[in-house]
């Protein structure tokens, strides 16, 4: 992509990445989940096999060559084996994003001879299941059986764990349980503060003392364990003084489609207010790609305001997420606030400070944490209609 | 893994995690790997082809020579597989 001068108004001829979201049915309730609240809409409104396959193929004749499947939790679908061959055989390079749950010999067999290329494993962990995830029972057994599976089907592990205040001290024993299951590459990547997360952001944010701690942690294992065992440690951006590259850009490389059919230039642009966002129901993918308004609306950088628009940061960091101006300053062309030259970076600053204070233990705060569930999802619908 | 020095009589081949091929969209052969791409134009795609489990360094200097008669091009070919097995995209057979 050019990056000279200034920004050019970018219409690549197609993303290169498509993220799947096949369905927001999921097992679990994590408390940091990224799906919209009122994921439970979606459920009656799903595509079928033949629209996802449509959606692929004409994806693929853009020149998408990265297909994400994830969710809630892909494998809820009974579906998924025809996706990942047909896909395949389209041209698409495959990555299944997947808590492991419902992954049993017979399909990860189906999977490998698909043509699947990566299978990347989600360590959640809810308050809930908190416990019994440090105490190594259930969920630990469930998740090494899984990971045998994928070794033996000679995948890599890769290993995503997200982290936040309530599990980020037992960093450790996380690690130590990485390393038992075999993990190649794990990932350590702090809660963004979207959706769930975001309602549940003052009891998922860690203190700098924790992240300093978490982090020194990771490096020492790092020492430890050398090659054998990547790890990837990623803060959360609110610590940051520039907001990160959020898609490498609005409609640049990257293209989800939610369960019912939205087309959205990333997880979370649902929420923006004053966009319709075409669905690939009703226009094929060159049209929602090139033409729609809602993929042009943030592309290139005429929309920017100040102090974005004069920046010369600008082709780095695009002016960080749409979602994030929009969720924390009311205005989605706003820079995003973790900028500190953004005039409403106090509010990114106000919760860092808040997060320095002392708060009660994960056990007491059950109640007021927002768990990811149809009950919660259902309420939170009603309450905004 | 690989420790930086590539032998030359050993077999070469794809890192299981690779896919290697042809990109209309891009005018180019490239290689996919995890939520990644890496564009191979020109000749570096020409070469990778040729990496297929049954040729070694040396047996694929001698294919590109003879396809490409009276050219000079061992030290570029050379240059382009020690990077690709620095970085992990292709191995030996051992
Ligand atoms: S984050 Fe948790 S609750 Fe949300 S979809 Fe993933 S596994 Fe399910
Ligand atoms: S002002 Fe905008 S473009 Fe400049 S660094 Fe901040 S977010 Fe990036």
């Amino acid at each position: 992509m050019e990056k000279i001068g200034s920004l050019p108004m970018i219409k690549p001829k197609g993303p290169l990445w498509v993220n799947a979201e096949i369905t927001y049915k999921c097992p679990l309730h994590c408390v940091f989940c990224y799906n919209p609240l009122d994921y439970a809409s979606t459920f009656k409104s799903e595509l079928s096999t033949e629209d996802w396959l449509k959606v692929f193929k004409q994806s693929r004749d853009l020149g998408s060559v990265q297909l994400g499947i994830s969710g809630g939790e892909p494998l809820m679908r009974d579906d998924v084996e025809i996706m990942v061959s047909e896909a395949s055989q389209m041209g698409y390079y495959v990555n299944l994003l997947t808590s492991g749950i419902g992954l049993t010999e017979k399909r990860i067999s189906a999977f490998k001879e698909g043509g699947l290329g990566q299978i990347q494993l989600s360590f959640q962990d809810s308050t809930k299941e908190l416990n019994d995830f440090l105490s190594s029972t259930k969920t630990f057994e469930l998740k090494s059986k899984v990971a045998k599976l994928i070794k033996e089907h000679d995948y890599p592990m890769v290993l995503n764990v997200v982290l936040h205040r309530l599990n980020i001290d037992h960093i450790d024993q996380i690690l130590e349980m990485a390393e038992a299951m075999g993990a190649d590459h794990v990932e350590l990547a702090n809660s963004q503060y979207y959706a769930w997360a975001l309602k549940n952001r003052a009891y998922l944010m860690p203190s700098e003392e924790q992240l300093r701690k978490a982090e020194e942690t990771t490096n020492r294992f790092r020492e430890k364990i050398g090659n054998k065992m990547k790890l990837y440690f990623i803060v959360p951006d609110y610590y940051a003084n520039r907001p990160k590259a959020c898609m490498n850009g609005w409609g640049s490389v990257f293209l989800n489609v939610a369960p019912d059919g939205l087309a959205l230039p990333c997880h979370e642009a649902r929420m923006l207010p004053g966009l319709t966002f075409p669905n690939v129901r009703d226009h094929d993918m060159e049209w929602i790609w090139n033409e729609s308004p809602a993929f042009n609306a943030y592309r290139g950088d005429s929309w920017m305001k100040e102090p974005c628009r004069s920046c010369d940061e600008r082709a780095t960091d695009f002016g960080g997420c749409r979602c994030q101006a929009f969720q924390l300053t009311g205005d989605a062309a706003n820079t995003d606030p973790v900028c500190d030259k953004s005039e409403h970076h106090h509010i990114i600053t106000e919760q860092i400070e808040l997060a320095q204070k002392p708060q009660p233990p994960a056990a007491d705060i059950k109640p007021i944490i927002f768990y990811r569930d149809d009950k919660n999802s259902k309420a939170l619908i009603e309450e905004n209609t | 893994m690989s420790d930086g020095t590539l032998v030359k009589d050993k077999l070469l081949s794809l890192q299981k995690q690779f896919r290697f091929q042809w990109e209309p969209a891009q005018e180019s052969y490239v290689l996919l790997y995890p939520e990644g791409l890496i564009k191979l134009p020109g000749s570096s795609g020409e070469i990778m082809k040729l990496i297929d489990g049954s040729k070694s360094v040396d047996m694929i200097v001698a294919h590109l020579e003879e396809q490409f008669p009276g050219v000079d091009l061992k030290d570029d070919v050379l240059d382009f597989l020690e990077h690709a097995y620095g970085k992990n995209w292709i191995l030996t057979d051992d």
